[in-house]
């Protein structure tokens, strides 16, 4: 059935930060934390009101860590921890998935990669599906028959991908936010020819490691029985050596990319390398930008860009924290003949928003939905270990969602104004424009 | 067609989401009231968090439009949000963010509906809102005419310049040359620029009324509290007359129909639609039930046979899927597709994914292939409860087409039932020539500095 949504919502990105938000409304979340004998960490909540158990593990082995010349790999070794492992095929393995009645899905971002598993508690369903994440974890075999196989469907994927106004704006955007810098770089056609088999066994050995692990556990299982789990899942994995840092970013010059392409709509991106995880700038950067254009239907880009002028059917703003600091990112498409237009819009959007800073109303509708939605953004097991997930990698402290309304409610419009105006600047703001006139 | 969407074992959500029969003691909930002017409220009990889904859903989509004015469906629940006699355009979702919900619609061709999600607190304002809206809506000229652009642009999004949905608007244009899945949800672009304020406010008026809707909650609620907020909420409201609805029927397919489309792209595409029964009698229909099983075990999980055999094994494809969808209001298809790996034809393609149903039409399916189709069964619907959203869909989902909600268990029943025979006799009844259609996308070269092509022009005025 053809559905077709209203408008979109405003991007993954907003929501995942909103899934960090809070309400004293609902029982404090009780993580428990513990880190297993090589070095594991594991971050739990137990909660035995559903028999399902989620769990996740993650390692810092996302794309940023891919070598020079082999963008892709990362995709590649995470992809193919089921192509084959502990002498199983994928076929074998598959079926066993399958028979279990258990869900896996795929995590590879920038910063981290990794496998979440789904699976009833029952004894026998979570015992075995537990095995075969330990299988995948552990003994993936990436074999070069599929190694070849799956390449070619990347660079399929890849050069169907050139063909779209939104995957080139994404990759030019990110190009011209990083330039060389890891984050800049994406996977082209002569990046994922070029890998080699080898180079997915270093990139496993080298980053899926036990003191870069980290494992997140909710549902039906008890602390004793969860500390088993983190146990089965990662004592097999090795110490590994420790990892240099990413390199720093630098901050690009201001500049405006204009591309060619025969669609109907602009895509049109706006942004600047802004946010790490962490950062103590994080609150009322976030409020701002929900009332800028996290906030969904309610934002003042929404409202400019939509609403009065009907410029799009979607436009938004996010930012995307990340180990290094990642991009704050405004995005629409319209009509190819208005893009000026519509990009005039939003730049006097966004430089009202930082000269004056949002409305004491706004400050304040904003904390409403921030506090009082927190009960929604944690309503499930699939919220929980997303959010845990995210505490876990990127070490934020375990009450940082119990924290999250008060730190919400003690923002002040002066705040958001200054940091606005101290993180953002014209002289860095990339713009890149695909099919406008 | 978005081939991820496509091969995510959608076959398996129509039916397989029923509530688990072993996990849920209090066989009462869902709670069910009728109100005398026709309206009917669902509330399912669901205390694990202070939350509340709230939904209205009306009993009409693309389907029930006319030519000349498709799109006035969808146009019309943008328009929702417009303003009523009492509030502002806009203000409705000022008030939802201000409570800490967020809220959206969505139009099909079968139904429409809006939903909010909030904490359970701010569900009387919910109620009071929807039922605002569903009678003193206000279409204003102004607000009409942005609101016409931003679908225009959602139009051009979604469809204008994505090949995929082009050729899966095209497909269903040439498999259905009368019953009204011709017609794309969003609407025909001419059409969008021909519509107007009275046709907005005469699809209102003719569709939105108490006794062709229905409202769903799930979440931290008491039912009885529920059912007194919707009493007082829309008891005043009088029951109107519904026209009565034209659904032409399609007349049989006697030959197969190819389409090509060509669109800037960089891969080939196929997409193949048979026609095939859907679920009109649950107790008694067998066929429905048979081909859900088989879309499962052609693409329903990591193990099934499509990307087994035609991206792991013969390396044919670099994408393939199957899709049926056995409740629906109107006429059903079955639906085969996928992307020829590099050095593969779209013919052999095709000729591979016919082969599997043959395949099974010939040799019949395995008792564990079977097996595993009832186990993730029973998975998905333990799994489902871990969503209020998901729930909500299921319930209003069946009502939308034509089922009740508490059809659910005895459709879980039925598919568990299912034969190896069964699924066989399926496979070799439908998916013959005569009733094939095919739809091809025929990539072109990326222009850069080649404009879109020219539409013909609009009777804008």
């Amino acid at each position: 059935m053809n559905t077709s949504f209203r408008r979109a919502l405003s991007r993954a990105v907003f929501s995942f930060a909103a899934a960090l938000a809070v309400v004293p409304a609902m029982a404090a979340v009780d993580i428990q934390h513990w880190v297993t004998p090589n070095g594991a960490r594991v971050y739990f909540v137990e909660s035995h009101v559903l028999p399902i158990l989620d769990t996740q593990v993650d390692f810092d082995a996302g794309a940023a860590r891919d070598p020079v010349g082999r963008k892709g790999v990362a995709a590649l070794t995470q992809g193919m921890l089921d192509a084959g492992a502990g002498g199983l095929d994928e076929d074998a393995l598959a079926e066993k998935l399958s028979d279990l009645g258990a869900q896996l899905a795929g995590v590879v971002d920038n910063d981290r990669a990794g496998v979440s598993l789904r699976t009833l508690s029952n004894p026998r369903e979570r015992e075995g599906a537990l095995a075969l994440l330990h299988t995948l974890l552990t003994k993936p075999e990436f074999p070069a028959a599929v190694l070849e196989r799956e390449k070619a469907r990347m660079i399929a994927g890849l050069k169907e991908a050139d063909t779209k106004p939104d995957s080139i704006g994404a990759k030019r955007f990110a190009r011209a936010l990083y330039g060389d810098h890891p984050y800049g770089r994406t996977a082209t056609v002569e990046s994922v020819s070029a890998i080699v088999r080898d180079d997915l066994l270093n990139h496993y050995r080298v980053h899926y490691v036990a003191p870069r692990a980290v494992v997140s556990i909710v549902g039906d299982v008890t602390r004793t029985q969860a500390e088993a789990i983190a146990l089965q899942l990662t004592g097999d994995l090795p110490a590994g050596e420790p990892l240099a840092p990413l390199p720093a970013v630098t901050m690009p010059q201001a500049t405006t990319e204009r591309i060619a392409h025969p669609a109907n709509q602009s895509h049109i991106f706006v942004g600047q390398p802004v946010m790490r995880r962490g950062d103590p700038d994080f609150f009322p950067l976030q409020v701002g930008n929900y009332i800028l254009g996290g906030g969904g239907f309610v934002s003042r880009l929404t409202k400019e860009v939509r609403e009065k002028r009907g410029y799009a059917y979607s436009v938004y703003s996010y930012f995307n924290p990340q180990r290094q600091p990642g991009p704050f990112q405004i995005g629409l498409q319209t009509q190819r003949s208005q893009a000026a237009d519509a990009l005039k819009v939003v730049d006097e959007t966004l430089a009202g928003f930082m000269a004056k800073g949002p409305t004491d109303e706004e400050l304040r509708a904003a904390k409403r939905n921030l506090v009082d939605g927190y009960s929604l953004r944690l309503d499930s097991n699939r919220k929980l270990l997303e959010s845990l997930a995210v505490i876990g990698f990127y070490g934020l402290p375990l009450d940082w969602l119990n924290k999250f309304p008060e730190r919400v409610q003690a923002v002040t419009a002066a705040q958001v104004r200054e940091a606005f105006q101290r993180r953002l600047s014209a002289d860095n703001m990339v713009r890149v424009i695909v099919a406008g006139d | 067609m978005d081939l991820r969407r496509f091969s995510n074992g959608i076959a398996l959500c129509g039916l397989l989401a029923a509530t688990l029969l072993l996990a849920s003691p209090a066989r009462a909930n869902p709670y069910e009231m009728k109100l005398d002017n026709g309206l009917r409220v669902i509330v399912k009990e669901d205390h694990r968090a202070p939350v509340a889904m709230h939904m209205v859903w009306y009993r009409v989509g693309a389907m029930d439009e006319t030519d000349g004015t498709t799109g006035v469906a969808h146009l019309l629940e943008h328009l929702m949000f417009k303003g009523t006699k009492t509030l502002k355009a806009g203000e409705f979702n000022k008030i939802v963010a201000g409570l800490g919900g967020s809220d959206n619609a969505f139009t099909s061709h079968d139904y429409t509906a809006y939903f909010q999600r909030v904490p359970a607190v701010a569900l009387p304002r919910m109620i009071k809102l929807e039922a605002d809206r569903m009678r003193n809506l206000l279409i204003d000229k102004d607000e009409f005419e942005r609101e016409l652009k931003v679908v225009m642009e959602e139009r051009r999004l979604r469809t204008d310049d994505q090949p995929q949905a082009q050729v899966y608007e095209q497909l269903m244009a040439t498999t259905f040359n009368a019953h009204p899945y011709r017609r794309p949800v969003i609407g025909w672009m001419n059409d969008l620029e021909n519509l107007r304020p009275e046709d907005a406010r005469a699809w209102y008026h003719r569709w939105y009324a108490p006794n062709n809707a229905y409202v769903v909650v799930v979440g931290d609620v008491d039912h009885k509290q529920v059912f007194d907020l919707v009493k007082k909420a829309y008891g005043g409201m009088k029951v109107e007359p519904l026209p009565v609805r034209k659904i032409t029927a399609e007349p049989p397919q006697t030959g197969e129909r190819r389409i090509v489309v060509k669109a800037p792209a960089e891969l080939p595409q196929l997409l193949m639609a048979w026609k095939v029964p859907h679920l009109k009698d649950v107790e008694h229909d067998r066929e429905p039930y048979a081909l859900e099983v088989l879309a499962g075990i052609l693409d329903g999980h990591a193990a099934s046979r499509l990307p087994r055999n035609l991206v792991r094994g013969s390396q044919i494809a670099t994408e393939v899927g199957a899709n049926y969808d056995s409740t629906s209001r109107g006429e059903a298809t079955f639906m085969l597709g996928g992307t020829p790996a590099r050095g593969k034809s779209v013919a052999e393609l095709e000729a591979a994914l016919r082969a599997e149903v043959r395949r099974i039409a010939d040799e019949g399916v395995s008792a564990e292939e079977l097996e595993r189709i009832k186990t993730l069964t029973v998975a998905s619907q333990i799994y489902k409860r871990d969503s209020t959203y998901v729930q909500a869909m299921e319930i209003g989902r069946l009502e939308a087409a034509g089922y009740r909600w508490q059809d659910e268990d005895l459709m879980l029943d039925k598919v568990r039932s299912v034969t190896a025979e069964e699924v066989q006799s399926v496979a070799r009844k439908y998916f013959g020539d005569d009733t094939l259609n095919v739809a091809v996308l025929d990539p072109q070269p990326v222009d850069p500095n080649a404009k879109p092509r020219p539409r013909p022009a609009g009777l804008r005025h």
